[in-house]
């Protein structure tokens, strides 16, 4: 982690970096929070606002706090963290997939 | 309170066969100890070995490990073979249900996690950071634990032979069978810390070795040159990353069951044995290709080297690896199609299984248009590249057939799946560590071994082999289920003999073996090998001396072809003589690695018996143990250039003579 402070610096001011991706974290809580908040939304357009919000701020932590990128320097990390990813949507994803069909089945 | 938990003079086995093992075990484990301390050895052991970070002594180490493990695991073998010999048309035989269910299960535990692994382990860990021109791991002592843990693993799995009893599941250990309900005992309790700690440190293995390719190859080799060991290696540590952690997850739940009456695997309150299942698998399929690959690295080096020749289609090697590794994630469920999920879900993961065929056909045929036009030497290696090449051949065909979800509520737990997977295992992983053993040795010893006896026990295996298992598939056929203690069906008799005469072979196949090293080590000044390149060999290994110099490469070679060897002994700059060397920065030895092990060993002791206290201590030992070497300062030294030059000097008049 050590390593990130460091290139984070040739990126422009780190602490910026840090300012940028909160506020925008904020904004984008804030905004589904109204949403919901207000009442003036159906249930369909708030499960959508709160869908998308959730993985624009995903996006946001991880290029914000996390700094994957795609240089040269950040690359290894980008590519460990689709790994990641990957490998957990495989996984979670066909399990999922595998006992339900299989509790539908034993339901018949 | 109970000071020993539930360890009492009950847990000795009271079977005469398990008594007669423990005393040639006592015995020759007394003699050993006498030997070793009249020669003074044990400093040298300690200092040289047990402590050493060096990845060739790890690498052998861990194949000591893994033969004596081997032997262990084949006794198994031959007793449940003649069992099932003995105990026909109703007979009783001679091993009650009680043990040779256990007998069964750490056959399965054993040729998997603590032979297969290891061998594959070891030969990597000699092998790949002398194939990239590094002069270690990227993290020595993180590799010297693992070794540790593996062992701490394959320890508590010897221990249960003599206090308490192995698991009698079957190496899967599905719930509900294996939850506290069925199993009070202490065997599934073995079954989960051995794995348990043994698989940790294959995870640190898996992140060492991908730091490894990706932080140190020399300069001048990019990834897609990397040899093709090397890459297949690469690829399983990728595989390793990915799918131990589930196991550990898995297992982790289990251990939650049993431990603290947790409910994730029962019926009661929600829990569903089948998630066990799935994600037992989820790590269970990728790890066969865990075991595979790096063996099919093996072959391809192998096949090259002996055909004189550079391998047929490298890239599409690499990403026939890839795509195996990848798909290899994808097809578990084909372990339990009779669970019964829906149509569309067996029918997903039986056509990605089909679909593996094709790459894998296409490093058949690779290693074929290798041989074709070459000038092929049948060396030992060889012999067992061709064994494989026809064996694994037909386990790949069966595979297919397995892999059609009807064809398989047939064939489900039939001795044709045994047949199956231990052709695909024996003829594809054992043949292959066995290939890339011979291949390497005088690489890692310094000496040839005899290759008559090696030819001998080549031919042992591979005929014993299709003796014991062709009749398998017959017996699944004939509709024979696996993991049954006696049979009393007349038809089935004929072909359990001659599995068991198969067997026996096998065991000659393994004597031979034997009898080289032994003969190997008795002659070895006769038999040195001086130039360190016995065989012409095409990559970075065969440039260095027989065993190579503990500091690998004194200087950084600069790579410039995917054959860097060869390509160095064709432009003449092979074997250079340097006026003046640099200073080598080396890992130091460290006791830390061993102390953790044993650390580990004795919390999952404890953990199995249920001795709180000596869990919670060694837990905190094995913490602190790890926060002292964490602030070690004394980790490193410099070799200084007079000594690089000393033996740098020696190895190339070695080569000068020839």
């Amino acid at each position: 982690m050590s390593q990130h402070d460091h290139d984070a610096h040739s990126h422009g001011s780190s602490v910026s970096s840090y300012v940028v991706g909160f506020v925008l974290s904020v904004i984008l809580t804030v905004i589904p929070f109204w949403a919901v908040m207000t009442g003036a939304f159906d249930r369909a357009t708030l499960f959508a606002v709160i869908v998308v919000t959730a993985v624009v701020q995903i996006v946001v932590h991880l290029k914000y706090f996390l700094h994957l990128n795609f240089t040269k320097e950040g690359k290894i990390d980008t590519l460990s963290f689709i790994f990641t990813a990957i490998v957990i949507v495989m996984v979670v994803a066909l399990s999922i997939w595998i006992i339900y069909e299989s509790v539908l089945m034993m339901m018949y | 309170m109970n000071l020993l938990g539930k360890l009492s003079w009950d847990a000795i086995p009271h079977d005469p066969i398990v008594l007669v093992t423990l005393a040639i075990v006592a015995i020759g484990g007394a003699a050993l100890f006498v030997f070793m301390t009249l020669a003074k050895k044990w400093g040298w052991l300690w200092r040289e070995w047990l402590t050493s970070v060096d990845h060739k002594r790890l690498g052998i180490m861990y194949i000591i490990l893994a033969l004596v493990m081997l032997v262990r695991g084949f006794a198994d073998a031959i007793m449940m073979r003649t069992q099932l010999a003995v105990a026909t048309n109703g007979s009783e035989g001679y091993l009650p249900p009680h043990h040779y269910d256990q007998i069964f299960t750490a056959h399965g535990v054993i040729m998997i996690i603590f032979m297969a692994m290891p061998f594959m382990i070891g030969l990597m860990n000699i092998i790949v950071p002398l194939q990239i021109g590094a002069r270690d791991v990227a993290f020595p002592f993180l590799n010297n634990l693992s070794f540790w843990l593996a062992v701490s693993g394959a320890l508590l799995v010897n221990i249960s032979l003599g206090l308490g009893e192995f698991a009698m599941t079957g190496w899967v250990a599905y719930p509900p069978l294996s939850g506290l309900e069925f199993s009070p005992g202490t065997g599934v309790d073995y079954y989960i810390w051995a794995l348990q700690i043994s698989g940790i440190g294959t995870t640190l293995t898996g992140v060492n070795f991908l730091v490894t390719v990706l932080k140190m190859r020399a300069p001048g080799m990019k990834l897609m040159e990397m040899p093709i060991f090397t890459w297949t290696c690469t690829w399983a540590n990728v595989l390793i990353v990915a799918s131990f952690p589930i196991l550990t997850a898995a297992l982790a739940m289990l251990t939650l069951d049993r431990y603290l009456d947790f409910h994730f695997f029962t019926n009661d309150l929600g829990g569903n044995s089948m998630m066990y299942i799935n994600l037992f698998w989820a790590w269970g399929h990728p790890e066969v290709y865990i075991l595979v690959l790096p063996a099919f690295g093996m072959f391809s080096e192998i096949v090259s080297t002996f055909s004189g020749k550079r391998l047929f289609g490298h890239k599409s090697m690499i990403y026939a690896s890839g795509v195996i590794s990848l798909l290899g994630f994808i097809v578990w469920l084909h372990h339990f199609f009779t669970m019964g999920s829906s149509a569309n879900v067996n029918a997903f993961f039986g056509i990605m299984t089909m679909i593996i065929a094709i790459p894998t056909g296409v490093k058949l045929f690779n290693w074929l248009f290798t041989m074709y036009k070459g000038r092929i030497r049948m060396t030992v290696p060889m012999y067992w590249v061709m064994g494989f090449m026809i064996t694994f051949s037909i386990g790949g065909m069966t595979g297919v057939l397995l892999a059609i979800p009807g064809a398989d509520y047939v064939l489900h737990n039939s001795l044709f799946l045994i047949a199956h997977f231990h052709n695909t295992i024996i003829g594809g992983a054992v043949f292959g560590y066995l290939a890339g053993f011979a291949f390497w040795f005088p690489k890692a010893m310094g000496f040839h071994l005899d290759p008559k006896l090696g030819k001998v026990s080549f031919w042992c295996w591979f005929i014993g082999f299709f003796l014991a298992f062709m009749p398998l598939y017959v017996l699944g056929f004939l509709g024979m289920t696996r993991r049954l203690n006696h049979t009393d069906n007349p038809d089935w008799n004929v072909w359990l003999y001659i599995a068991a005469v198969g067997a026996f072979v096998i065991a000659i196949g393994i004597a031979a073996f034997v009898l080289q090293l032994i003969l190997g080590f008795k002659n070895k000044d006769k038999n040195l090998d001086k130039t360190g390149d016995p065989w012409n060999g095409h990559t970075l290994e065969w440039s260095l001396a027989s065993p190579p110099q503990f500091y690998n490469f004194a200087k950084i070679p600069h790579v410039e072809d995917l054959d860097a060897f060869t390509d160095m002994k064709e432009k003449g700059t092979a074997y250079q003589r340097h006026a003046s060397y640099e200073p080598i920065h080396m890992p130091s030895n460290t006791n830390a690695g061993p102390i953790m092990g044993l650390l580990a060993t004795a919390m999952g002791f404890a953990l199995i018996w249920h001795i709180w206290w000596l869990a919670g201590a060694s837990f905190i030992g094995l913490i602190v143990a790890f926060i002292f070497r964490a602030y070690a300062s004394n980790t490193d030294y410099y070799v200084q250039p007079d000594e690089v030059a000393r033996i740098e000097n020696e190895h190339l008049d070695n080569v000068a003579k020839g």
